[in-house]
């Protein structure tokens, strides 16, 4: 199994605040793994330094095999590796719903004709060819995350990077999301607070606190009730007595 | 031609027949040809859709503009005194110069709202990509359209969120403020989205080159409109040199 990616003691700082310090990670081939962590922890950072969209003050990053650090380190990794993003308002620019997705592939040296034709394989293979000629900006919130999602894949990335991709989601479409990516063979990353989700998607779990990734657990407990919990591998169960003290009173 | 047609016409087809006939409004010369102009646009837009009441609406933003020829023309073409306005003359020249050329800017809106105001803009700015119009333009066009409606939904959130709040705007010191704020806030959303979009496309790889998706066919109805079209740019040239 080879390493996709390896961090070690990245330092980055966001405005006043040190988001990352010291933060190590190795993402595995194959694997699928849950970023998790409280609001403003830096994940979504995380994710961007992973292609190069922050740059670390300190620490090593090593994307593939390669050391990567400037602008030109990250563009064979970019070839590589989708980002979803956040909002898809940012990731769809394009007129409509098939130019959008066959910008990537247009993007990897593919004539106008071969991109088109990537977009359109792309779009029905994930189920979306409905929506190949709508306008991407009067797309539904739902639409236009799948959608921003078949403008990665189009691109065959080897590492998907998602956030919060089932984030304001309603039940359909998040059934939908989960659906299409855990057919997905890529290596993953996800961050997400979507605690059912994860447990579906991933294979590992990571913490991010205190500027810092410590392994994590996504488990059950046997308590009857099917309560989902993530946290770090050296935390007490206090949850547990928390929760044996409510249920005894 | 029938609505229906009407409505199957390609953006293509739909600029440059605009653009021929606004060309051809424009060689009219003459209040008879000017009112007949009219005319046809008239019913070339509501043929295209417009019920007259929306279209009276849209019209007088135009018409509003033509009244400041009407205020000035007159006062500075020289010919023929109807009247005078203390030191200055108001000639017929003028007042006729100015109602021809009202004719012909009216005709020309019709016809701009009868086959481009009918169409989804994004459509016309595909369409101008496949007339190869200057690419950087078209893609200003496309990206204005793009993210000027989310910029507009978002200062639209933000205003309703002040109201839910018991905002009432006015001219007060807080209001101002406050519409200060919410415009600084929507210019500093609109930046960061931009760099959020400009990221995006890096992470795409963009090198410049944007997708535009294969044209449609141009069909019979584009040939039948495009004939009448011609007929209509003849029969002006014509009326004009006569």
């Amino acid at each position: 199994m080879s390493t996709v990616f390896a961090l070690e003691g990245i330092v980055l700082q966001r405005g006043a605040s040190r988001v990352l310090d010291g933060a190590d990670l190795r993402v595995e081939q194959g694997e699928r793994l849950a970023l998790v962590g409280a609001n403003g922890a830096g994940k979504t950072t995380l994710l961007r330094a992973l292609v190069g969209l922050e740059k670390p003050l300190a620490g090593r990053l090593v994307a593939f095999g390669r050391p990567a650090a400037d602008e030109a380190d990250f563009r064979p990794v970019r070839r590589r590796v989708g980002l979803l993003f956040q909002d898809p308002d940012d990731q769809l620019f394009c007129p409509t719903v098939l130019e959008d997705v066959a910008f990537g592939p247009l993007n990897l040296g593919e004539t106008p004709q071969a991109a088109f034709a990537t977009a359109r394989a792309t779009l029905d293979r994930l189920g979306l060819d409905h929506l190949a000629d709508r306008i991407t900006h009067r797309l539904s919130g739902g639409e236009k995350r799948l959608v921003a999602l078949a403008g990665l894949l189009a691109m065959a990335p080897e590492v998907l990077l998602l956030d919060e991709p089932t984030n304001a989601l309603d039940d359909a479409n998040r059934a939908r999301m989960l659906e299409l990516v855990a057919g997905l063979a890529a290596t993953m990353v996800i961050v997400s607070h979507d605690r059912l989700a994860l447990e579906r998607l991933a294979t590992r779990a990571v913490v991010l606190q205190g500027g810092r990734l410590e392994p994590a657990t996504i488990h059950r407990h046997p308590t009857g009730q099917p309560t989902l919990h993530i946290h770090g591998l050296d935390d007490d169960h206090r949850h547990e007595l928390e929760l044996a003290a409510r249920t005894g009173s | 031609m029938s609505r229906d047609h009407l409505a199957s016409l390609d953006p293509r087809t739909r600029l440059l027949g605009a653009f021929a006939l606004v060309l051809a409004v424009l060689s009219v010369d003459g209040p008879a040809a000017g009112l007949l102009a009219v005319a046809a646009s008239f019913a070339l837009a509501l043929a295209a859709g417009w019920r007259p009441a929306a279209l009276a609406r849209r019209l007088v933003h135009v018409e509003g503009i033509m009244a400041a020829l009407f205020l000035v023309l007159p006062f500075t073409t020289p010919g023929t005194a109807l009247f005078h306005l203390g030191p200055l003359a108001a000639t017929s020249d003028g007042l006729l110069l100015a109602f021809g050329l009202m004719l012909r800017v009216t005709a020309s809106a019709l016809i701009v709202l009868a086959l481009l105001a009918t169409v989804e803009p994004v459509r016309l700015g595909q369409a101008l990509a496949r007339l190869r119009a200057p690419m950087r333009l078209v893609q200003l066009l496309l990206l204005v359209l793009r993210y000027g409606a989310l910029l507009r939904a978002e200062l639209r959130r933000m205003r309703e969120a002040a109201r839910a709040r018991g905002f009432r705007g006015g001219l007060s010191i807080h209001a101002l403020r406050s519409f200060g704020w919410l415009a600084g806030m929507t210019l500093v959303r609109a930046l960061e989205r931009a760099e959020r979009v400009e990221e995006g496309m890096r992470l795409r790889l963009w090198q410049g080159a944007l997708p535009v998706a294969a044209p449609g066919r141009l069909g019979r109805v584009d040939a039948g409109f495009a004939m009448g079209v011609l007929a209509a740019l003849l029969a002006a040239l014509a009326g004009g040199r006569s």
